[in-house]
């Protein structure tokens, strides 16, 4: 058990981090490097990673409840100020940024390692992170965070009860089954969306963020990146898709036709 | 070597532990596999899967593996690969691996490849595909040279049924060294939030719908197609968590697996949560605004549009005698 872990239980609040990352939008329409082994950055629109929003939306709602700080931190280069101040606008106290150029396109192993060092001294109670990114999507960095932390974690988090210092979760499984999982403080879970309902930032939100702190952090030297990717390319197709074209009424009529005649399904 | 943890629940194999042993005899270019398989009673399992065409199989037993916790079957895990030294470790990428094959490499300091669909080449020399973007891009990964690789694939990549058969692997049973004391998860039951009254699985046809969609108001459409094909409503994952339709609709790796004659996909855009539930389907349909959308990829017809245009289209002509 981490020594600051007595201290915390004196506390009546919680102090709550919340790891953020910034994603190309979901209607981003992929474009490469000239290397083929990154995107065109300059090309893209960013946004905050889904699965973190509700992350962040579920630390808001603990601290209103046990009352607190909720501290948001992002690993990445310059751009991700814009999901931190969002996040601050929707009501985060305060920001850490890892800031790195490298960080843009770094494994979830480096991004965990530059996340810990900047993370170890504020003694969170609680970290929390969305389960994946819409990115790279390793799903690895929050529980290589916790490791790191030397807290323990649950991942695939869909409910988060604390009573009295004591922290039980509803982790999901798969095909529709549940699990309560009960675990000690401080502790790191990886949040699934749809875990509650996403609050958007208002407009009085937007003019106090503009005061809140984001501290910037320097990546720590010498992380080395487990993998490295040497090409990214668009999926090759499995199958041999049929594309339908002409106006709405002969597209249904020649799709239906198909689905009748070629691939007898109706 | 290559050691491959099988998965199971209450004495039951996970099928896609089957495909992680196709994906290691794929990788091994002749290393010797080993399969292990972790919990409190899994001789009669080791024995099921000593008919693979592996050099060993390991009943790795404790009393605290019956239930899964994260630190349970990573401090198990650590210890097999401490006494075998595998070059890699290959697993499922299920919820299960998903949640301590992370911990594992980062205590080991060792390389972790997640939710592979493709290896190219063999042995240390291996390189691997991995969807990113969510699936909009297919990433080619080289590992670091930490030891070991951890892999972990997507389910349904490899063919459970391509395992090769037919060896007289020896089984060998192992008391996991575990701390109970350090095992910091204290799990209760499993169980389902609500008795399934759909069965999807039993579907002839689905019709299912995204994002796309909108809102709720515009859910009666789809109803009135899929009554016009005969078909259930399903769901992908982010309209059941609005409420739009209940959880039991839902397909993907959190929902239903489904493979009916034919899925009708409105405005799904493809995350693979949503494909690994849908892809084995016989003939599959995707109506989205977007050309590049993932769906289009295991779809057999498409249409790029508008889908309130098409959908109300398709109606009426299904509905002409």
């Amino acid at each position: 058990m981490p020594p600051w872990f007595v201290v915390s239980e004196r506390r009546h609040d919680m102090k709550i981090a919340v790891c953020i990352k910034q994603v190309p939008t979901r209607e981003w329409q992929p474009r490469l490097n000239d290397a083929k082994t990154w995107i065109r950055e300059q090309d893209t629109a960013f946004e905050m990673n889904e699965p973190d929003a509700y992350a962040l939306e579920e630390a808001l709602r603990l601290r209103e409840k046990h009352s607190g700080e909720v501290v948001v931190c992002s690993a990445g280069p310059a751009r991700v100020q814009q999901v931190l101040r969002e996040a601050l606008a929707r009501g985060a106290d305060r920001a850490l940024h890892v800031e790195d150029t490298t960080l843009a396109a770094a494994d979830a192993a480096v991004t965990a390692d530059a996340l810990a060092a900047a993370m170890a001294d504020e003694k969170f109670d609680l970290v929390l992170t969305g389960l994946q990114s819409d990115d790279q999507g390793h799903a690895q960095t929050g529980v290589i965070l916790a490791e790191r932390l030397g807290i323990p974690h649950s991942t695939i988090v869909m409910d988060v009860q604390i009573e009295s210092g004591a922290l039980r979760i509803k982790r999901e499984l798969e095909g529709g089954w549940f699990q309560w999982i009960a675990m000690p403080l401080p502790a790191l879970l990886t949040i699934q969306s749809g875990i509650n309902q996403l609050r958007y930032a208002t407009l009085k939100g937007i003019m106090a963020a503009k005061k809140k702190e984001i501290k910037k952090v320097a990546m720590p030297p010498g992380l080395k990146p487990a993998q490295e990717i040497v090409a990214l390319a668009l999926p090759t197709r499995s199958k041999q898709t049929r594309l339908i074209e002409g106006g709405p009424a002969q597209a249904a009529q020649e799709l239906v036709t198909r689905l009748r005649e070629e691939a007898r399904a109706l | 070597m290559i050691l491959v943890i099988a998965e199971q629940r209450d004495g039951v194999l996970n099928r896609a532990s089957w495909e992680a042993v196709a994906a290691a005899q794929s990788l091994s270019g002749g290393m010797p596999i080993t399969i292990a398989v972790p919990g409190a009673s899994t001789a009669a399992l080791a024995q099921q899967l000593a008919k693979a065409d592996v050099a060993e199989v390991l009943a790795v037993e404790h009393a605290s593996l019956g239930v899964y916790t994260p630190d349970g079957f990573t401090m198990a895990v650590q210890a097999l690969i401490a006494s075998a030294a595998p070059a890699f470790v290959v697993l499922a990428h299920t919820y299960q691996a998903r949640d301590f094959a992370p911990m594992l490499a980062a205590r080991m300091r060792a390389t972790l490849v997640t939710d592979v669909i493709a290896i190219a080449g063999t042995g240390t020399g291996a390189t691997f595909s991995r969807p990113m973007f969510q699936g909009k891009l297919v990433a080619t990964v080289r590992p670091g040279s930490s030891s070991p690789c951890i892999v972990t694939f997507q389910i349904g990549s490899f063919r459970a049924d391509a395992v090769r058969m037919g060896g007289s692997a020896k089984v060998t049973p192992v008391k996991a060294s575990i701390d109970e004391a350090a095992i910091r998860q204290k799990p209760e039951p499993p169980f389902q939030e609500a008795k399934q009254a759909v069965d999807l699985g039993q579907a002839e046809r689905i019709v299912a719908v995204g994002r796309g969609i909108k809102s709720q108001d515009h859910l009666p459409l789809v109803q009135k197609l899929a009554g016009a094909m005969g078909a259930e409503v399903a769901a992908s994952r982010p309209i059941c968590d609005n409420g739009w339709l209940p959880m039991e609709r839902q397909v993907g790796s959190s929902g239903q697996t489904v493979a009916p004659k034919l899925y009708v996909a409105l405005g799904i855009s493809g995350a693979i949560q949503h494909l690994v539930g849908m892809k084995g389907s016989r003939t599959i349909v995707a109506i989205n605004k977007d050309r590049d959308a993932p769906i289009f990829e295991v779809a057999d017809y498409g249409i790029v549009g508008d889908l309130f245009e098409i959908v109300p289209a398709l109606i009426t002509e299904l509905e002409k005698k």
